[in-house]
């Protein structure tokens, strides 16, 4: 048994996830959160669990690591819990299709899943009469579809409880309404966080604190370049079924490596279990900005409605949103700190954190004890030019330069 | 001072007061509410059928509502914005910039504008507060507002065999409504004990009668209750509802000042229907979408309940933001003669009016006795604490979700899931078409909540919205009526009661 202390910085389901990993590997795990658990990120976007957005490279390896897995979590949770919790998980295995509705859009699609298809990715284009008896509400202006079998969703805030309760269950802590208000060093290591009551100590620190990891590894004296990036989802009111996959508009692939404006929105179109549809996202840089803006739904619901004319009398009920925790290269943060020893980072997860959280956590504990890790780790590793740039301040500028955005997020 | 575009949000007592007062200070005046025709609650009736029925003191008030009503929907420097839902408001970027844009579905086809105004007017109300009890969702037990405005608006009798039950002075209009409907009333069932109505009330009498109408509106309800011999029973509570289908007979029982049930003390009753209601809930999602400061409740539940929080207002009825007045049973709850007075002052404020204007120290003074009267009335009516003890594991505290009581127990206990929005997506309570307006508050007081914060109350889409119409750019706000030369300001009507008194 390893009694290790580590303290987890952050309890959104990033922190939870490698609480559980490091309380069954017989760490003493702490997680201390500024608020409740799951309350921030976790709770304000969707659970997209994809593959299909990925292009080879290590955030698609890091998404199959995870999309392995998800059932082995579930599985394992199913032994221990109860049906209640497990089932509060929300898992769907339900596939994903993406669409393509212009040319340029069928042109790169489909290449792109070919390339994917070799990196080991199941994506199988769909004809048009498959894809109306998968989707009999699709628009009819499409040009090419692809099915993504391996698409699976959660509903986030219950995949991060139920991780976390797990964490518990098998030995860590939860302190909650504890912020982070600084770190203690001794020598050139960290040996303790400070909080209002007082100072916790540990051997590892893991700052898994989301769009506020930079913040944090600011006050622990590390800069980070962690940046908020808002996004919105629309809920409509319980349905009949409707959508039966989780559908996204393919315009991306063609348009990877263009400049980034300021608001980008793409269609994700999903069902809940509830009979609701979330309407996804919209992608912004306006700092810690909580301002839902009307227009920016008003875009997201016109995205939708190219992939679901049909939907068009149906009332939105509800529109939430969120800030993705970005790197400006895309990739997460997953590893020890060189800067300061004893610190060590799981963030940066932008728009796919609920995916990619188990794997993340696997890479932690695999990290963490010196065990060959299960991919490479070394892309995600802390001491690479995007992530050690840091901004100087959290929020950056609304008219800070666009930067090109390939897709790493939740939904194309 | 003159042209200013004031927003006033809500036809209601307040909505109506502000747009009069702001046209007589000389503004322009977009007055807009969701319902076919201003009055808000109090008003919600067919007045045909009413003065049919009664010739009587209401009636005179609805004749002095309806030529204030004539007055401001008539007037050329006011637009009426009938059938209209404001869905969202957005802050700019500063204050600085003025109040927030107001983002509006107008009419049937509902068509998208968005409204620039120089000042913003809220006056969006209240609606009635329901607490659960086993078999309270069953068919046939209403709330006493939707109990009310089916008698009053569409004279149907929800039953032959009614008790109408929670607590406040607001059931006394209710159970009249149902007598003139043609129900009978049992009984009015008062939860509240003498001994704190007497509190509340009969230390200062004369308030209650100057707040709820000069010649005696409450008196009158009484009176009218005594003529048809309806009890008025304080100190019980209906802590259950039974039936097949649908209510058949209700379960009374005497209750502590925490609302705990004195065992023993049970009584069973044959009913048809059962209105019940507690208190309001101010409709504060549009306020905190415009970022104003809320408030605990004056004199309010020393418990500091999440439900008892309503917008913060000065004397001049601005909120914490600038360009932003609130009025009516947004800022507290205390009836509709001190609703028009609020209504006036902010109207008349928000056009630029006269600060000096001698009629503002009458409203001033009117408002103020309304303000005490709402203390009153939350001190002689509090919701008592032990209220849960009514229910039953499987009592369903969510009705758009089904959620129970057990679900809601179980997950205020989980320390995965002490914060709200976590605790609601587990338990579905909340995240229905009704948004959390209906058990939010009840769900807060469940699980101990002492948070008076406006994350209950954020909903940034305010109303439902079709995806279509969501979809589409707005369309530019028709041509507003322009007074051809400047107007001169008059001065506000100082009369917040006109409504009643002569
Ligand atoms: C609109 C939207 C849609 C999305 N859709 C998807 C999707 O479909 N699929 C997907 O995989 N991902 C999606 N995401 C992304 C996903 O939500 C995030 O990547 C993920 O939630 C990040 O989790 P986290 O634990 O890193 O951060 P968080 O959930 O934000 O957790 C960080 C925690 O740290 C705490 N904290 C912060 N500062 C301190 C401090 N100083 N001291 C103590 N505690 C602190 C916070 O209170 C918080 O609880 C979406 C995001 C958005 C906004
Ligand atoms: C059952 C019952 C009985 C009562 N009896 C009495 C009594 O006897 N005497 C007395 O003095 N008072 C009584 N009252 C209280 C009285 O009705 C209120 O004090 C008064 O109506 C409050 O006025 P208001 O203008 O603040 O709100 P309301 O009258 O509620 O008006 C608010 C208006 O805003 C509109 N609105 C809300 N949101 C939006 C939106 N997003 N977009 C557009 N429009 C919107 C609504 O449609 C409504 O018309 C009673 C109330 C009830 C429910």
């Amino acid at each position: 048994m390893d009694r290790t202390r580590v303290v987890i910085i952050g309890a959104g389901i990033i922190g939870a996830a490698c609480a559980r990993e490091l309380a069954l590997a017989g760490f003493d795990v702490l997680v201390l959160d500024r608020a409740g658990a799951a309350a921030a990120t976790t709770s304000h976007g969707e659970g997209n669990i994809l593959v299909s957005d990925k292009g080879p490279g290590p955030e698609l390896e890091l998404a199959q690591l995870s999309r392995r897995l998800w059932p082995e979590v579930l599985a394992a949770l199913t032994e221990r819990t109860s049906p209640e919790e497990v089932d509060a998980v929300e898992w769907d295995p339900k596939g994903g299709i993406v669409v393509a509705t212009t040319a340029g859009g069928a042109e790169a699609l489909l290449p792109f899943a070919a390339a994917q298809r070799a990196a080991g990715v199941r994506a199988e284009a769909m004809d048009s009469d498959a894809l109306t008896s998968a989707e009999p509400f699709l628009t009819e202006r499409r040009t090419a579809a692809v099915h993504y079998p391996d698409d699976a969703q959660v509903q986030p805030a219950g995949a991060a409880t139920a991780l976390l309760a797990d964490a518990l269950r098998a030995g860590a802590r939860l302190r909650t309404g504890r912020e982070v208000l600084g770190g203690v060093t001794r020598g050139s290591r960290l040996t303790a966080v400070r909080t209002a009551d007082g100072q916790v100590e540990a051997d590892v620190f893991v700052n898994a604190a989301g769009p506020w990891s930079g913040e944090v590894a600011r006050r622990l004296g590390v800069p980070l370049d962690i940046r908020p990036r808002r996004g919105e989802v629309l809920v409509t009111t319980p349905l009949p079924p409707t959508v039966f996959h989780k559908v996204y508009d393919a315009d991306y692939v063609g348009a990877v490596g263009s400049g980034a404006g300021d608001l980008q929105t793409s269609a994700v179109v999903e069902s809940t279990r509830a009979g609701t549809v979330l309407l996804g996202s919209s992608r912004r840089r306006v700092g810690f900005d909580d301002r839902t803006r009307p227009e920016v739904l008003s875009a997201i619901a016109a995205k939708a409605l190219k992939l679901f004319p049909s939907l068009a009398g149906v009332h939105v009920m509800r529109a939430y949103g969120g800030f993705r925790p970005y790197v400006p290269d895309h990739l997460p943060v997953i590893g020890a700190d060189p800067r300061l020893p004893g610190l060590w980072h799981a963030t940066g997860h932008e728009g796919a954190g609920i995916g990619l959280s188990v794997g993340t956590a696997r890479l932690v504990r695999e990290l963490l004890t010196g065990t060959a890790p299960a991919i490479d780790a070394s892309p995600f590793r802390v001491d690479r030019p995007a992530v050690l740039g840091g901004p100087p301040t959290v929020t950056e500028a609304p008219n800070s330069p666009p930067h090109t955005a390939p897709t790493t997020e939740e939904g194309p | 001072m003159t042209g200013r575009h004031v927003v006033v949000v809500g036809a209601g007592p307040a909505g109506l007061a502000a747009a009069d007062a702001a046209l007589a200070a000389g503004a322009e005046v977009t007055l807009i509410d969701s319902a076919e025709r201003p009055g808000g609650q109090y008003h919600r009736m067919l007045p045909e059928a009413y003065e049919a029925t009664d010739p009587g003191a209401l009636q005179h008030g609805y004749r002095s509502f309806d030529r204030r009503s004539r007055r401001v929907l008539g007037h050329p420097r006011c637009s009426w914005w009938a059938e209209s839902s404001v869905w969202a408001l957005e802050r700019r970027d500063s204050a600085d910039d003025g109040p927030p844009l107001v983002h509006v579905l107008r009419g049937t086809p509902r068509r998208r504008h968005v409204l620039e105004p120089d000042a913003l007017v809220l006056a969006v109300g209240a609606h009635d507060r329901v607490l659960p009890f086993p078999g309270w969702d069953l068919p046939g037990v209403y709330t006493a507002g939707a109990a009310q405005a089916l008698a009053k608006g569409e004279r149907v009798v929800v039953g032959d065999r009614v008790v109408v039950a929670g607590t406040g002075p607001f059931l006394l209009p209710v159970a009249t409504s149902l007598l003139e409907a043609g129900s009978r009333v049992l009984a009015v069932v008062e939860a509240a004990g003498p001994a704190a109505v007497a509190r509340g009330w009969l230390r200062r009498p004369w308030e209650l009668t100057s707040q709820l109408g000069k010649s005696g509106e409450l008196l009158s309800y009484t009176a009218r209750l005594g003529r048809h011999r309806v009890p008025y029973r304080m100190g019980r509570a209906v802590v259950e509802a039974r039936g097949d289908g649908r209510v058949e007979e209700i379960v009374t029982a005497r209750v502590r000042a925490d609302w705990s049930v004195v065992p023993g003390s049970e009584h069973v009753t044959a009913v048809d229907a059962l209105c019940v209601g507690h208190g309001f809930t101010p409709q504060l999602e549009l306020p905190v979408a415009a970022g104003c400061d809320l408030r605990p409740a004056a004199g309010g539940s020393a418990a500091g309940s999440p439900a008892d929080v309503f917008v913060s207002v000065d004397d001049d009825q601005r909120t914490s933001r600038p360009g932003v007045y609130a009025a009516g049973e947004i800022t507290g709850v205390a009836g509709a003669p001190a609703a028009r007075a609020e209504g006036a002052v902010a109207g008349w404020i928000a056009a630029g009016g006269d600060r000096g204007a001698r009629a503002l120290v009458t409203l001033g003074r009117s408002r103020d006795q309304g303000r005490a009267f709402a203390a009153r009335l939350a001190l002689a009516h509090p919701v008592g604490r032990a209220w849960p003890g009514w229910l039953r594991p499987d009592t369903v505290i969510c009705r758009c979700e089904e959620t129970t009581y057990a679900a809601v127990c179980r997950s205020a206990a989980d320390p995965t899931r002490t914060e709200p929005q976590v605790a609601k997506l587990a338990t579905r309570a909340g995240l229905g078409p009704c948004q959390a307006r209906v058990c939010g508050p009840t769900v807060a007081e469940l699980r101990r909540s002492t948070d008076q914060g406006a994350g209950p109350h954020h909903r940034p889409v305010a109303e439902p919205i079709r995806l279509g119409e969501l979809a589409r750019p707005p369309e530019p706000p028709p041509g507003r009526a322009t007074p051809a030369t400047p107007a001169t300001p008059s001065t506000p009507t100082d009369s917040p009661a006109e409504e009643s008194t002569s």
